[in-house]
């Protein structure tokens, strides 16, 4: 496959690994932190964390979309679910997400019309299709997935579409990276920026990082050679005692954005003054919602939501995991109570979740090189 | 004190532990060959029968005894139809198990309102399917239920063969060394399926791989019966799962390298932008064959001079450590496990 084949070259892989050995100082331990989900995935599937040495070590972030939606959110989905004549479009992923009693797909199994979709167009498309029965999509994600939120919602407009609304639970990302540096118990030497947000906000928005927290930030692709790249230019900004914002993804990623995206989240969403994240608590202006123009397309405002905050399971660490705290196998259910079949955290439900990632993949890792 | 090793163990202990169906109801990930299926065959039913191999057709002295149900949405799609499908999956679980398909039963449930050409054009195709496989269809049923009550139309079938004296195989024969062989190019299948869905909007000319296996069985049984352990087709759940089941029944590791498996560009490429791994998409023409490391050679060459299998491939091999697990070498040269899948494949969000 051209222009995706080149990304994951085995010999090329091999080279960059041994600047990277290069690079490392002897004796220093190196955390660096990806923040997003998609890179926890490529790094697990291509196995590229064995072809870092030893003292190397990756920490999975916040940035999975699935991964940061509390139970208290899931309950009111499947609730919203349940409502006479509704049918509930969702992504896949967020089928088998637990709230505080199932899943969506459990009720879908009692009885709920749950139908997974690809694109909120595709839920678009089923209310077209289906004039006497309201159509619910359930929005989540980054600003990677917010336009096209945005876009339909502007389409579901235009064509006076009477039966389709959407729950949103889009997120934006810089809010939990600056709570997760402010927390005390983190220790980070530098983040893998989250590539696909950053065609949509541009690089801009991660310069506080370095600014004023001194950590350098390497907005990176998603193919194993970008994932190795940006750990070597992290090293070696690391080692030239710099700290900036760098672009690997820039045969992707503008540094302004996409200001054509960023226009029509703006008029359709505005921010929450405060949003629950999984294990992450409270966090002040880090969620879009439907602004007053667009409160006839608004699910919390067409349906009682329950709007019950459910408390994480005491068991489960995900918050720990998702800080960076604690590598997934030492939360204290990881691999007993929780399991991908049987998730008690979000974490081990997406296939991106550092927990999943990790209970799939992560295990066989090749003997490394030890520095 | 939890290290990592021991939470390792622990998990590969709960792994290869018989699972049980707790679940309160019956969800899609039931149907979709991964782990839930895998709870309620080995959970339910196999313990409520008694039956201790779990092999995709049984034994009755030298005759071998399979049955399949085809619910395929939409029944007519790129390469295929559910009633050539019905026939080929049929006779595709007797071949594996190394018998010659002989005979077969039909039982169709016909939803109301259905057109007749469909119908005509489904039974032509069983016929066609049929006549090509050499099987004879020799009793069937009829039920018809009222509208939306099934789906346009839904095929039962049996299958009857009788085991090849060639033949000498088990899901438990399986040894440290023995090579692993897929016939061809893996999930054309599901794909062609998933996009005659028209839900993703995407155009691309892939077509379903629906064939009957007898004639590779026949090459390989012919070229190394002796050396031959085991076969398995790898329908739902694609060779993953397929490989899954067999290291779990054997007790053995395997490890598959990612780049030797063939796939075609076509497939890579939607597989690619659904986020998908072709591992895990259906096939409904391709087997994977375990050979000792003395046949394989004989093995191979006989398999690709079938018309159908000029791609087979040697794509791995059986290890002792650790036991029911498949691991991948990746093509970039890394490693990960191999598991069944929870859930359905389900593209990534982002």
């Amino acid at each position: 496959m051209r222009f995706v084949d080149e990304f994951r070259d085995a010999e090329l892989g091999r080279a960059v690994a041994a600047e990277i050995l290069a690079a490392v100082e002897p004796g220093r331990h190196y955390k660096v932190m990806e923040v997003c989900g998609g890179h926890t995935h490529s790094i697990y599937k291509y196995g590229v964390d064995d072809l870092l040495p030893s003292n190397v070590e990756l920490v999975h972030g916040p940035g999975c979309p699935v991964c940061v939606i509390p139970m208290g959110r899931v309950d009111d989905a499947i609730a919203v679910a349940h409502e006479d004549g509704v049918i509930f479009a969702c992504f896949g992923d967020m089928m088998r997400v637990p709230g505080s009693a199932g899943t969506l797909l459990d009720a879908k199994a009692e009885g709920a019309d749950v139908r997974m979709v690809y694109s909120p167009l595709d839920a678009l498309r089923i209310a077209r299709q289906n004039p006497d029965r309201q159509v619910v999509f359930f929005a989540i994600g980054f600003e990677t997935t917010a336009p096209s939120t945005a876009l339909t919602l502007k389409r579901a407009k235009a064509e006076g579409l009477r039966n389709f609304s959407c729950f949103c639970n889009h997120v934006t990302i810089v809010p939990p990276l600056r709570a997760l540096l402010e927390s005390p118990d983190l220790r980070l030497d530098g983040f893998i920026g989250p590539g696909h947000v950053c065609t949509v906000v541009g690089a801009r928005p991660f310069e506080f990082i370095p600014s004023d927290y001194g950590k350098p930030v390497v907005i990176s692709g998603f193919e194993p050679l970008d994932l190795l790249q940006s750990v070597h230019m992290i090293l070696r900004q690391l080692g030239m005692g710099r700290s900036e914002v760098e672009l690997q993804y820039s045969r992707v990623v503008p540094y302004e954005g996409n200001l054509r995206a960023l226009e029509v989240m703006a008029e359709v969403f505005e921010l929450r003054p405060h949003f629950e994240w999984r294990g992450l608590g409270f966090i002040s202006q880090s969620a879009l919602r439907l602004t007053p123009d667009y409160a006839d397309f608004d699910a919390e405002v067409r349906y009682e939501v329950p709007g019950v905050r459910v408390a994480d399971p005491k068991a489960c660490q995900c918050g720990e995991v998702l800080k960076g705290v604690i590598k997934p196998w030492e939360c204290k259910v990881f691999g007993t109570a929780c399991t991908p079949e049987h998730a008690i955290g979000t974490c081990m439900v997406s296939p991106e979740g550092a927990c999943a990632a990790y209970y799939n993949y992560g295990r066989f890792a090749r003997d490394k090189e030890v520095v | 004190m939890r290290s990592e090793e021991r939470v390792l163990e622990i998990i590969e202990t709960a792994r290869s532990k018989r699972p049980r169906f707790k679940d309160e109801r019956v969800t899609m990930a039931h149907g979709a060959g991964g782990k839930a299926t895998q709870t309620l065959v080995e959970g339910l039913l196999a313990p409520a029968f008694g039956m201790t191999e779990l092999a995709d057709a049984g034994t009755v002295g030298d005759l071998a005894l399979t049955t399949d149900s085809f619910v395929v949405r939409p029944i007519r799609f790129p390469g295929g139809s559910i009633g050539e499908l019905a026939v080929n999956g049929t006779v595709n679980d007797l071949a594996v198990a190394g018998a010659r398909p002989q005979a077969m039963s039909v039982s169709l449930v016909l939803e109301e309102g259905l057109d007749a050409a469909a119908l005509r054009s489904e039974v032509d195709a069983m016929a066609t399917a049929a006549a090509v496989a050499g099987v004879d269809v020799v009793t069937g049923d009829t039920k018809v239920v009222e509208r939306g009550h099934a789906d346009a139309m839904y095929v039962c079938t049996t299958g009857l063969g009788r085991i090849d004296p060639r033949a000498r195989m088990s899901t438990k024969a399986l040894r440290p060394g023995d090579r692993i062989l897929i016939s061809g190019s893996i999930g054309e299948h599901g794909t062609a399926i998933m996009l005659a869905r028209g839900e993703f909007e995407l155009d691309a000319p892939i077509e379903s791989d629906t064939r009957c296996l007898w004639p590779a069985v026949d090459a390989l049984l012919e070229a190394a019966g002796a050396h031959l352990r085991c076969m398995r087709d790898a329908t739902r759940g694609g060779v993953a799962s397929a490989l899954n089941e067999l290291a779990r029944a054997s007790q053995v590791a395997m490890i598959v390298r990612e780049a030797d498996v063939p796939v075609r560009p076509e497939v890579a490429g939607a597989a690619e932008l659904l986020g998908i791994d072709p591992m895990y998409v259906a096939n409904e023409g391709k087997l994977v064959a375990f050979v000792d490391p003395a046949g394989v050679d004989d093995a191979l060459a006989a398999l690709r001079s079938v018309p159908g299998c000029e791609l087979a491939a040697e794509i791995g091999e059986v290890r002792t450590e650790p036991p029911a697990m498949v691991l991948v070498e990746t093509a970039f040269g890394g490693r990960r496990v191999m598991d069944l899948l929870a859930g359905d494949p389900l593209p990534r969000i982002c």
